[in-house]
């Protein structure tokens, strides 16, 4: 039902007391534009850490090892623990449930050559999952697959970067690349948001390696990823799990801490989590108690307003207004300032943080922010303030008696 | 048209309580003009304010038009008021950020009136008033005696059984006074009922009927020569 008298009547009363809306606006408007601007810079400090983990797989785990430092059941100290890839087969049997994807990985520092071009590069073997482990991301042709492995082909996945400094201006896909003295075709070029480094890679297949550099079966490390159900806690207790299976099989004494390593991504995560949370309590709490404090100040003015206007109202109610009209005006005079005032501070709040985003970025803010969801959410929410402020003097209001209204003149 | 019996009003002070009208006794045909009279505090205000349902009484009984007027809720009182009444004040209660128009157009507004039709009749009674050319001016804009011709025509502009005048003339000087008064006889010869409150005696005389308020009783009930004001204009 929509009465276009009562919105006439509300615009003409805001329209004829401009001071008055404008100062309950600004009340509004000040502590939404605060709100925003609040919430968009714990975003980007958010934005920041998030970005500080980069894209690789955030509940990742690496297996080293290394040389014994305590003698065991019989054993020496210094005794080198080798993998092998019967160990990356018991990790599956025995963790197979918890693991996400897992890789097994041999590194050498190859030179590679491609026509008269020629540089060292890092070459890792590895198995296909690595691709989801690294977030690596395809530009051209395809990635390290099972087959590769089967048949221990000689291919190669090489990074954006060896692609560009080794290729220059020819397409690498189907070329053959000399590393170390043996030709690996070039079937894929992959790209990776960590930057240059990370792009300065060739990928060969694990077997490939393995039979290559030395006919064995040996692996330098493992690097694997979690179930992501898992909480950092859940992690933190299946690493030591990793950990202990494996001091067992390879006889190493519990208290040892070289022989077997690991790298548990949750140990960080868990803080960040924290760090987050805190965050984001202190946000809630921030923006809970300005937007408090903005309906707090407006509701004053309403009643403040209300005690002006008590005799216009009076007035009203004499000439026949119901305590229904009444407060319908006051109401609706109040979500309106609410509201309009609320959004230009969200617009302005937005606009500072738009015109800001580069220079906060030295302090670490990346990208603040406030997604569209919130502005919705932060227009409902006004609108519902402004009822809550605009109801108390509604409601005294409607309670004013013609009579007394009348008298005091 | 009104029947009033026994009413008694008291309003507490503190811990006792001040009886302001103590069992009055009034009856008043339609096409009367009646003056009430009394020195301040005689309870001529609170009768009004009775009789305008802005007040209620204690006890008595209380038929307007055949209606009997009792615990009524605050939103049959505005239905009531709007319907039955009209006021006109002393110090004329216009909406001062509202122009003439849109305050003669008020009552219609609550009676749920089209906008359209609401502005053509507030025209008209403005115009009765001879204050159509100034239909667009504020209320500061205009005179006393002005803006108290506004008021007349926003109490006649729902047509009401009954006009209720508190001090109409009070805050005018004489001419104007004189001038409003001959307006509001020329309504009541046209056979709107008034109820006017004053205590200028040469106002009282200009009514019909003159009913004297003395401690909350009523001390004089007569019917008088009227003076008209048109002499004096």
């Amino acid at each position: 039902m929509f009465d276009l008298d009562l919105w006439r009547e509300i615009f003409q009363s805001i329209n004829k007391n401009r001071t008055r809306s404008l100062l309950s606006g600004f009340t509004v408007s000040f502590a939404i534009l605060l709100f925003t601007i609040l919430f968009g810079i714990a975003n980007g400090l958010q934005n920041t850490f998030t970005e500080a983990f980069g894209t690789d797989a955030n509940n990742s785990i690496v297996i080293y090892s290394g040389r014994t430092t305590k003698a065991h059941v019989g054993l020496q100290a210094g005794r080198r623990i080798q993998f092998k890839n019967e160990d990356y087969d018991f990790i599956l049997d025995e963790f197979g449930n918890k693991v996400q994807y897992i890789t097994s990985r041999v590194n050498r520092n190859v030179t590679a050559a491609f026509k008269s071009e020629k540089n060292s590069y890092q070459m890792r073997a590895i198995h296909p999952e690595f691709m989801f482990i690294e977030n690596n991301v395809i530009r051209e042709g395809r990635y390290i697959n099972q087959n590769d492995l089967n048949n221990k082909t000689k291919v190669a996945v090489i990074g954006k970067v060896v692609n560009d400094e080794l290729f220059l201006k020819e397409t690498a896909i189907g070329k053959y690349i000399n590393l170390n003295g043996i030709s690996f075709k070039v079937v894929g070029v992959f790209t990776d948001d960590e930057g240059d480094n990370e792009e300065r890679i060739i990928y060969v297949p694990l077997t490939t390696a393995q039979f290559l550099y030395g006919n064995n079966d040996f692996i330098d490390y493992m690097h694997l990823t979690y179930n992501p159900k898992m909480n950092s806690d859940q992690a933190l207790a299946f690493g030591n799990s990793i950990t202990r299976k494996l001091k067992e099989r390879f006889k190493v004494a519990r208290s040892d801490q070289r022989a077997i390593r690991i790298h548990n991504k949750a140990q960080g995560t868990k803080q960040v989590d924290m760090m987050t949370f805190g965050l984001t309590v202190i946000i809630l709490v921030i923006g809970f108690g300005t937007l408090i404090a903005g309906v707090v100040g407006i509701s004053n003015i309403m009643i403040f307003i209300v005690k002006e206007r008590t005799k216009e109202i009076g007035i009203r109610k004499a000439l026949g207004a119901t305590p229904k009209s009444i407060i319908s005006i006051i109401l609706i005079e109040s979500i309106l300032i609410t509201a309009v005032a609320g959004y230009i501070g969200l617009l302005i709040g937005v606009g500072v943080l738009e015109w800001a985003t580069p220079s906060l970025e030295q302090y670490f803010i990346k990208d603040p922010g406030v997604s569209n969801r919130l502005v919705i959410g932060a227009t409902l929410v006004l609108i519902i303030a402004g009822a809550i402020a605009g109801y108390v003097p509604a409601k005294k209001a409607s309670k004013i008696k013609p009579i007394v209204a009348l008298r005091n003149d | 048209m009104l029947k009033i019996s026994q009413l008694h009003k008291s309003y507490p002070i503190g811990d006792s309580s001040l009886h302001v009208l103590k069992g009055i006794d009034l009856n008043v045909e339609e096409g009367e003009m009646v003056a009430i009279m009394g020195s301040s505090g005689s309870g001529k205000s609170t009768l009004l304010n009775i009789i305008g349902m802005l007040d209620e009484a204690d006890s008595g009984e209380y038929i307007l038009d055949g209606l009997p007027i009792k615990n009524l809720t605050e939103k049959k009182a505005a239905v009531y008021r709007n319907k039955f009444l009209g006021f006109i004040f002393q110090s004329f209660n216009l909406i001062n950020y509202k122009n003439a128009l849109e305050n003669v157009a008020l009552p219609l507004y609550y009676q749920g009136m089209k906008r359209k039709e609401r502005q053509e009749k507030a025209l008209f009674h403005l115009e009765k008033v001879g204050l159509a050319p100034w239909a667009k001016h504020l209320p500061k804009e205009l005179s006393g005696g002005q803006n108290q011709r506004v008021a007349i025509a926003r109490a006649l502009a729902a047509n009401p059984k009954l006009l209720l005048a508190d001090e109409p003339t009070g805050a005018l000087d004489t001419q104007t006074s004189h001038e409003i008064m001959d307006f509001i006889q020329q309504l009541n010869d046209e056979g709107k009922t008034i109820l006017m409150v004053t205590h200028e005696e040469d106002i009282a005389n200009m009514c019909k009927r003159i009913v004297r308020l003395r401690d909350g009783v009523i001390m004089e009930d007569k019917k008088i020569k009227q003076v008209r004001a048109a002499q004096y204009v």
